[in-house]
């Protein structure tokens, strides 16, 4: 989508420095005239309301704490969150590093077609994947019954429930981030590296074990961190896959609808430092790394020759492409199904276009969908305001908040979504200036704000990456030349930053779209957004309205990427 | 120049001969049947300009890149088709290919490592290749504190430490700064002897030739123009490619008189002595003369010989002074003087030296 991998780590977690100094009083003053606006909402907007949770846990003493200490059920959230990170984690690279080393390294019939779905997955939204992998391979599931029926069982050949269900769709969904995250890796690679320890006798496993894998270890290291917070805060899998088990994020959301917040709180804090723990383990772990990766890569694929390589590569290949593909296959499907018709048989029996006639007809149903679009527009409105500013100051300007400044843009990053939305609603729960706080929970603002907080990473590293492209001197020229400050942010230093601009908006907007773990905590009837409808529509076994709204969902998300890339070839 | 030792001095002949070799890329041919030869401590440059060839061979010799046509020996034994891993030769690539996860003292004994030779002496003998190239100590470092020059002999005695049975390297000298680069050839030149085997390098940079290799090959477009040792090249050029591109100097054309030449220019003829190309019994019709700046004199113009000129450019170069003269409108020659006292502008004679001068067709 126009953005690199390493935009999906924040810049705090990365080396940086400001590409000019400023030197005069006056742009000191200029400086903070901007900074301080920035820093002061995301002080308010993400540092209060966690800081909100923290001090909520501790309302009476160590009470909540020991009360959760003492609760079994909340021992056993906490070891099969961390049991299940772990765990996608290590699916996740089983599946992304040699699939990335496949597409990367070698050339066979099929790959092309391999190479363009190996990212689909990260195509769906979270709880669209989950419902298509029920569809799929739950215990009534497309897959399941066929096997049950072909094998001649008497029940399921397995239950989709549990610690292994989870880490399942876990995979399926998280190893894009290893695969995406190797293959740059791979191809920055300089191949003379390789060239060089053949030529001193390393054989092909020793190249890999001694010289390869080490160098990738940074991207993989990386792209680890990413699963494991994924895994850590994901919510919707646990949720609808969790069957009895208890996770840190679903439990979270069960003690704030008994009313016990702070157990929740707790809950939320524990969950928060168990990431930032996650967070410290990964960099010190990758603590060791001094070299930067060259960068020139340029090495050609190896033709697979043989014929029956080449015909078990293309079935292999195959096999790989239907398996990623069906999930969105079978979401298209199931939306032409006439709800409460498909009960034991394999394939729903009975297709129709009622499910979508409905959805655009009954204002009840087209609601959620008004209510996610305009949600989306207004929190990514606001993250390209906020991000372009903050990464700005970050690029180009020294001041002593800089610091604090990445550390705020990143917050939100190292935070699970469900934590985050606790936070909110213990905060803006109330109007009470001298606190300040405004009350916008039960309120549309409540989710956009959400929504804007979960993306401010994302947006501000995508921007800040364009902007480091642009030669800083240009600034300084085009100020030379007698330009205000206004006519260079307009002419030279917006441009510079629109790559990271498109690209950072539509990632905030696909997210923001079909955005759910903040939303099932913050949601009101009134304001629901399209992923909550979804599990309603579920709940209510109406599996072809659930999902011919996920299909409107994937739809709108292709839209919106059509869109970003035409605008961007419009102005480019 | 030190004496060339050419004699082989190795185990028996190991020589590294490329019989015939082509390379072709789509419809480009990168390598067109180039057939060399590097005795054992014989140390051969490929020179040749960018497009010309002269990695894709080295890669051919490494086994890098396969020929589609020709074959590869060493030591009368086809080696054409051994993966490089098999090939035991020590590569020193153009930007050092230095392992950055390793400190120094691994990247030398990667090879040994590779060999399955124990830890301790494979460090043993990765420090004592490090003070062979003058980098006792050094093992620990780690590459990125490493200056170019540093980084330069450590890729060496990556290559050197696996007593390899060829050495080939790949522009060793351009990521060097000038100066270092200057010492860097006299070692380079001394160290590769004293291994013993052969050794091929590649460089864009004649003078780096001129300082380093016994022989020269020297490429265009895929081809093999000319090989011989630098003198050869130089006073002796196969053509007048060759001639052009090794040092500097005017081609002039010229009427062929057997061991002499007579060079007309501006209506003034004079007949110089030449060296006839090898093989060329039969006068040439169209002859060319080459007038290296070496083998020209400048007078005042009180001289009477020679042609009459304008100094057009006078570059100070030390010891000597390089004056550009223009002695007609078709001919400009550089001229190297002892004499100083010209300027820009001034009228001068060209007298050419005692010569022979190349004669070339």
């Amino acid at each position: 989508m126009g953005v690199s991998e390493e935009s999906l780590v924040p810049a705090a977690a990365r080396a940086s420095a400001p590409r000019q100094s400023s030197r005069s009083r006056d742009a000191q003053r200029h400086t903070w005239l901007i900074a301080f606006p920035v820093i002061a909402l995301l002080l308010w907007a993400v540092v209060y309301p966690n800081a909100a949770v923290v001090a909520g846990s501790f309302e009476n003493g160590l009470g909540h704490w020991r009360e959760f200490a003492a609760s079994p059920a909340d021992r056993e959230a906490l070891r099969t969150s961390l049991v299940i990170s772990v765990a996608s984690v290590f699916a996740a690279l089983a599946i992304g590093v040699p699939l990335a080393f496949l597409l990367g390294r070698f050339e066979f019939p099929g790959r092309r077609v391999l190479r363009a779905v190996a990212t689909l997955p990260a195509a769906l939204p979270p709880l669209v994947g989950v419902i298509a992998f029920l569809f799929l391979y739950g215990e009534s599931g497309v897959v399941t019954r066929a096997l049950q029926r072909t094998l001649g069982m008497e029940e399921a050949p397995w239950r989709l429930k549990g610690v292994g269900a989870i880490v399942f769709v876990h995979a399926y969904t998280m190893y894009v981030y290893v695969f995406l995250f190797v293959s740059a890796g791979l191809e920055r690679f300089d191949a003379t590296l390789d060239e060089a320890a053949s030529g001193l006798g390393a054989g092909m496993w020793q190249r890999l074990r001694r010289v390869t894998l080490p160098l990738l270890m940074p991207a993989v290291a990386g792209s680890m961190l990413l699963v494991f917070m994924n895994a850590l805060g994901s919510f919707s899998a646990p949720y609808v896959f969790g069957g009895g088990l208890r996770v840190l994020s679903t439990q979270i959301l069960a003690s704030k609808t008994n009313g016990a917040l702070g157990l929740a709180y707790v809950e939320t804090t524990v969950l928060a430092l168990s990431a930032v723990a996650g967070l410290i383990l990964f960099r010190w772990l990758d603590r060791k790394r001094k070299f930067a990766s060259t960068g020139k890569g340029g090495r050609t694929r190896r033709v697979i020759r043989s014929r029956r390589a080449q015909l078990a590569m293309s079935v292999l290949a195959a096999m790989v492409v239907i398996i990623l593909v069906l999930p969105h296959l079978m979401v298209v499907l199931v939306s032409f199904a006439r709800d409460g018709a498909w009960t034991t048989q394999v394939l729903p029996p009975e297709y129709t276009l009622e499910n979508y006639r409905r959805l655009f007809s009954e204002r009840e149903l087209w609601k959620p969908i008004i209510n996610s679009v305009s949600m989306a527009v207004v929190a990514t409105a606001a993250n390209v305001v906020v991000c372009f500013l903050a990464a700005y100051l970050i690029v180009f300007r020294k001041f002593t908040g800089r610091r604090l400044l990445e550390l705020l843009l990143a917050l939100p990053w190292a935070i699970p979504a469900t934590a985050i939305a606790l936070g909110l609603a213990a905060t803006f729960n109330r109007n009470d200036p001298a606190t300040l706080r405004i009350l916008l929970v039960g309120t549309f603002w409540i989710l956009p704000l959400a929504y804007f907080i979960r993306d401010t990473p994302l947006v501000a590293s995508a921007v800040e990456s364009s902007l480091r492209q642009m030669d800083p001197s240009l600034e300084d020229a085009a100020r030379g030349l007698g330009g205000s400050w206004f006519l260079t942010m307009r002419r030279v230093i917006i441009p510079a930053a629109r790559p990271g601009l498109v690209a950072g908006a539509l990632l905030a907007a696909v997210t923001a779209v079909g955005e759910f773990v903040a939303s099932v905590v913050l949601y009101t009837h009134a304001n629901r957004p399209i992923s909550l409808e979804i599990l309603a529509q579920l709940r209510a076994l109406a599996f072809g309205t659930a999902a011919s709204y996920s299909v409107l969902l994937i739809v709108l998300v292709l839209l919106m990427t059509l869109a970003a890339r035409s605008f961007e070839e419009r102005l480019a | 120049m030190m004496g060339a030792p050419a004699a082989a001095r190795g185990s028996g002949d190991g020589a590294l001969v490329l019989d015939g070799i082509t390379r072709r890329f789509g419809d480009y041919t990168a390598v067109d049947a180039v057939s060399v030869e590097v005795g054992p401590g014989e140390l051969l440059a490929l020179v040749g300009a960018s497009g010309s060839g002269k990695t894709t061979t080295l890669r051919i010799a490494a086994g890098y890149e396969t020929p589609d046509a020709g074959s590869v020996q060493l030591g009368g034994t086809d080696i054409t088709q051994l993966p490089p891993a098999k090939r035991g030769f020590g590569m020193v690539f153009q930007h050092y290919a230095l392992f950055p996860h390793m400190p120094v003292e691994e990247n030398v004994a990667f090879g040994l490592e590779a060999r399955g030779v124990n830890k301790a002496t494979r460090l043993g003998r990765a420090r004592e290749a490090l003070a062979a190239v003058g980098l006792e100590g050094a093992g620990a470092r780690a590459i990125q504190s490493l200056s170019g020059g540093e980084q330069q002999r450590v890729a060496l005695a990556r290559a050197m430490v696996i007593e390899p049975r060829a050495l080939l390297l790949d522009e060793p000298l351009s990521n060097l700064d000038p100066t270092l680069r200057q010492t860097m050839r006299d070692d380079l030149r001394a160290m590769l002897h004293r291994v013993g085997v052969p050794a091929l390098f590649v460089t864009h940079d004649q003078e780096d030739a001129f300082a380093i290799a016994d022989r020269i090959a020297l490429l265009k477009k895929g081809k093999l123009l000319q090989s011989g040792t630098p003198d050869d090249l130089y006073h002796r050029p196969a053509s007048r490619e060759v001639a052009s591109f090794i040092g500097r100097g005017t081609i002039v054309p010229a009427v062929d008189r057997g061991d002499e030449a007579t060079i007309s220019i501006a209506g003034n003829e004079i007949t110089i002595p030449v060296t006839r190309p090898a093989g060329a019994r039969a006068p040439i019709n169209q002859a060319y003369v080459v007038l290296r700046p070496d083998a020209l004199q400048v007078g005042g113009n009180a001289e009477q010989r020679g042609w009459s000129g304008v100094v057009v450019n006078r570059r100070f170069a030390g010891g000597v002074v390089m004056y550009r003269m223009r002695l007609s409108d078709s001919v400009t020659v550089e001229v190297e003087s002892r004499h100083h006292g010209l300027s820009e502008g001034d009228n001068a004679r060209v007298t050419p030296g005692k010569g022979p001068f190349p004669l070339l067709a």
